[in-house]
């Protein structure tokens, strides 16, 4: 069904548009003034400086591995990330823990974790899905590289990024 | 509801969910449900087994007919029996169809059970579904979500059972996961015919355990991983290797022996992980012996043939054809012989035999393979199509039987060209006979012959390939490609197509569909079928195959 939108009744004076465009040129010289009275500051001088600290909480850089209070690395490749990882920039081979292990009754863990830094696009869906708390996209985002090799990060590389997550998984202990 | 029951078989009028329908007597209720579009959900029922009831998932609430006290029916004005509910819920697994009787298959009641059921089941769960194997096809995670609660009541302790427990060579238990629904103890008593396993530890212990002074290492222990309904029972090899919701499934044959089983293959990014029975009653049942669907590793060796050979250098397709074709071209017929191989498409024994027409061969045949039946699945035959090959006039009745006297003529002179599609020191050739002749071999892996061959191509292996092969009972069965052949290496009926081509054959076949074309027209065992029209079940030709001798 067509519909008119009503349309405003302007007066003389927004009609002219002058009154409109005086008050926007009004807001550019007050900013100019500020600035140049040395009150506000628009450049940063990247990468010496940096906005590290004024980065809001829910930020999402680079996903890293985390491992728990006791050194168990929280991963046991259930491979949800892998499955849900829009552009597919995760590859996990799973692996079985040797019994001797301190943690052999988790029985599952990555021989090799690697994230794509090319591909990933840090939409934090492995995070969302992660079912062991083990992956969390951390702050950083200058990830960069002079070759493919540097990009892939390694098992080794994300728990680097990643470090020591305490947390309340109880799942693994062996008393529970 | 039951189509094409035989007519002395009596129907019986059963309400299912306040629709009257008719089963025919000795259907169980919970198939007839089934079959009425009504799934129960159920753990210990599996229609191949018996039915011990101890689950206790596929509890409905069931009525009778109303009796008069003469035992007649107390009519409703339609006509159809009034029922009397019965207050208690009844589980559907133990119970055959009766007349008159009346179930509810969602009912209030219905519900509860399985909710209480559920929360039964999932007390002691260990909930390590990220390192479970069975996730993604878990009947404990399918019915959880649709029937049980969201979260669990249960404070105290779990109870701790064994884990990671190697119940033979090819089966890990983890007991915590078990429901109790003893499948696997029914399966390796009933249709394994090995009774090893059993319940132990009475009460909140219970678990499942194989005899003391047996391990469960039976050719059919992996069935029971199959039927397990959640991830107690898992696979040893398969452990830990893929998680399942990664897998293409492609439904394909197995071709280890002469029933060829019916299958899945499992595979992602073209590395098989697994293969599962398939149902199909006319051949296998749902079961597979564990022999045939761990023989895969194979097809992904690093031997595998990837370029062609020639005379042991590495060669473009081109230039092994053309030297094939001249060493074909330079010997008349009846100095060559093609040892053909019953583990072969029957789209490919036939362009054999197209081929041995066209060069004018008549030394043709196949290399048996005999094993000790076992009374289960396994037959005497190890070879997937000898059928095949018999019905395309590759091998007369007794296969193998031209191989003695090829050999012969091999080792006088008389033979100087064998184009081989198995190895062909199967036919009891040395090594010294075989430095003598020219081979022309076609295989997928090195073997004792391809040292000596003057010509070397990579051809496919079974699960690589499309194409269909004939049990020993006649029956016209499917191969699907599920993954593909590695580097250089081309399906075999390409290969012979080129060897058609480069010896100057005509009428070449460009597709798979093209060929049983050819073939359908030329063998009337196969007349009117397509690849397409062969199905996922196969179908059966044994009425127009020859008549066999055994």
């Amino acid at each position: 069904m067509a519909y008119t939108v009503p349309r405003p009744k302007l007066t003389f004076a927004e009609k002219l548009y002058l009154p409109n465009i005086v008050a926007g040129l009004a807001i550019t010289f007050k900013h100019l003034k500020r600035m140049l009275k040395g009150e506000t500051k628009v450049v940063m001088q990247y990468p010496e400086e940096k906005w590290d600290k004024s980065m809001p909480e829910h930020y999402r850089g680079a996903p890293t591995l985390v491992t728990d209070q006791h050194g168990r690395e929280r991963c046991v490749a259930c491979q949800l990330c892998e499955f849900i990882c829009p552009p597919r920039a995760i590859k996990i081979t799973p692996g079985h823990i040797p019994a001797e292990n301190a943690f052999a009754k988790v029985e599952k863990y990555p021989a090799a974790f690697d994230i794509d830094m090319i591909r990933c696009i840090y939409c934090g869906m492995c995070e969302e899905v992660c079912p062991e708390q083990a992956i969390f996209l951390r702050k950083d985002y200058a990830i960069t590289g002079t070759s493919r090799e540097q990009m892939l990060h390694n098992k080794e590389k994300l728990y680097e990024l990643g470090g020591v997550f305490d947390g309340l998984i109880h799942k693994w202990n062996p008393e529970k | 509801m039951s189509t094409a029951a035989p007519t002395e078989v009596q129907m019986l009028n059963v309400q299912i969910d306040g629709v009257w329908m008719q089963f025919p007597k000795g259907t169980r209720l919970i198939e007839a449900c089934s079959q009425a579009q009504k799934f129960i959900p159920r753990y210990c029922y599996h229609p191949k087994l018996s039915s011990p009831g101890n689950c206790r998932m596929c509890l409905v609430e069931l009525g009778m007919p109303k009796m008069t006290p003469d035992r007649k029916p107390v009519l409703d004005a339609d006509g159809r029996p009034e029922i009397a509910w019965i207050p208690r819920p009844q589980i559907s697994c133990a119970q055959d169809v009766s007349e008159g009787m009346a179930v509810r298959t969602d009912s209030p009641m219905v519900q509860d059970c399985r909710k209480g059921v559920m929360e039964f089941l999932l007390i002691n769960h260990p909930l390590d579904c990220p390192i479970c194997d069975q996730a993604g096809e878990c009947r404990l995670q399918e019915f959880s979500v649709e029937y049980g609660n969201a979260s669990s009541r249960f404070l105290e302790r779990k109870v701790k059972k064994p884990k990671n427990v190697e119940l033979g060579p090819r089966v890990t238990l983890d007991a915590e996961r078990c429901v109790l629904c003893s499948r696997c103890i029914r399966f390796m008593r009933e249709v394994a015919n090995d009774d090893v396993l059993g319940f132990v530890d009475r009460g909140s212990f219970s678990t499942i355990a194989c005899h003391p002074d047996r391990i469960l290492d039976s050719n059919y222990s992996l069935n029971t991983v199959d039927i397990c309904p959640v991830g107690a029972l898992t696979s040893t090899d398969f452990r830990f290797k893929m998680r399942v919701w990664f897998l293409k499934e492609t439904k394909t044959i197995d071709v280890n022996d002469g029933l060829g089983c019916n299958i899945t293959v499992g595979a992602r990014q073209n590395t098989v992980y697994r293969i599962t029975p398939r149902e199909n009653n006319d051949v296998n049942g749902v079961w597979l012996p564990d022999s045939h669907r761990l023989n895969f590793k194979y097809v992904a060796s690093e031997q595998r043939l990837k370029t062609p050979l020639v005379r042991g250098e590495t060669a473009s397709w081109e230039h092994a054809l053309e030297t094939l074709a001249e060493i074909l071209k330079a010997h008349g017929p009846e100095s060559m012989a093609i040892i053909a191989s019953a583990r072969m498409t029957n789209e490919e024994l036939f362009l054999v035999s197209r081929l041995s027409e066209h060069l004018a061969v008549n030394q043709v045949d196949v290399v048996p393979r005999t094993g000790e039946p076992d009374g289960i699945l396994i037959p005497a035959d190890r070879n997937p199509n000898t059928s095949g090959a018999k019905a395309l006039g590759i091998c007369g009745s007794t296969p193998g039987a031209r191989l003695p006297g090829i050999a012969e003529q091999l080792r006088k002179g008389s033979i100087k060209v064998l184009l081989c599609f198995e190895d062909p020191a199967h036919c009891g050739l040395t090594e010294h006979d075989l430095s003598k002749a020219t081979l022309l071999c076609v295989d997928i892996l090195p073997n004792r012959s391809t040292p000596f061959a003057a010509v070397v191509l990579p051809g496919s292996a079974w699960i690589e390939k499309r194409g269909s092969m004939v049990n020993i009972r006649g029956r016209l069965q499917r191969l699907n490609q599920a993954t593909l052949p590695p580097a250089e290496a081309r399906n075999d009926w390409e290969i012979l197509c080129d060897i058609l081509r480069v010896t100057g054959g005509s009428n070449l076949p460009s597709t798979i569909e093209e060929v049983f074309k050819q073939m359908s027209a030329a063998h009337a065992a196969f007349g009117g079928l397509t690849l397409s029209k062969i199905g996922d079940l196969g179908v059966s030709i044994a009425d127009s195959l020859p008549p066999s001798d055994h």
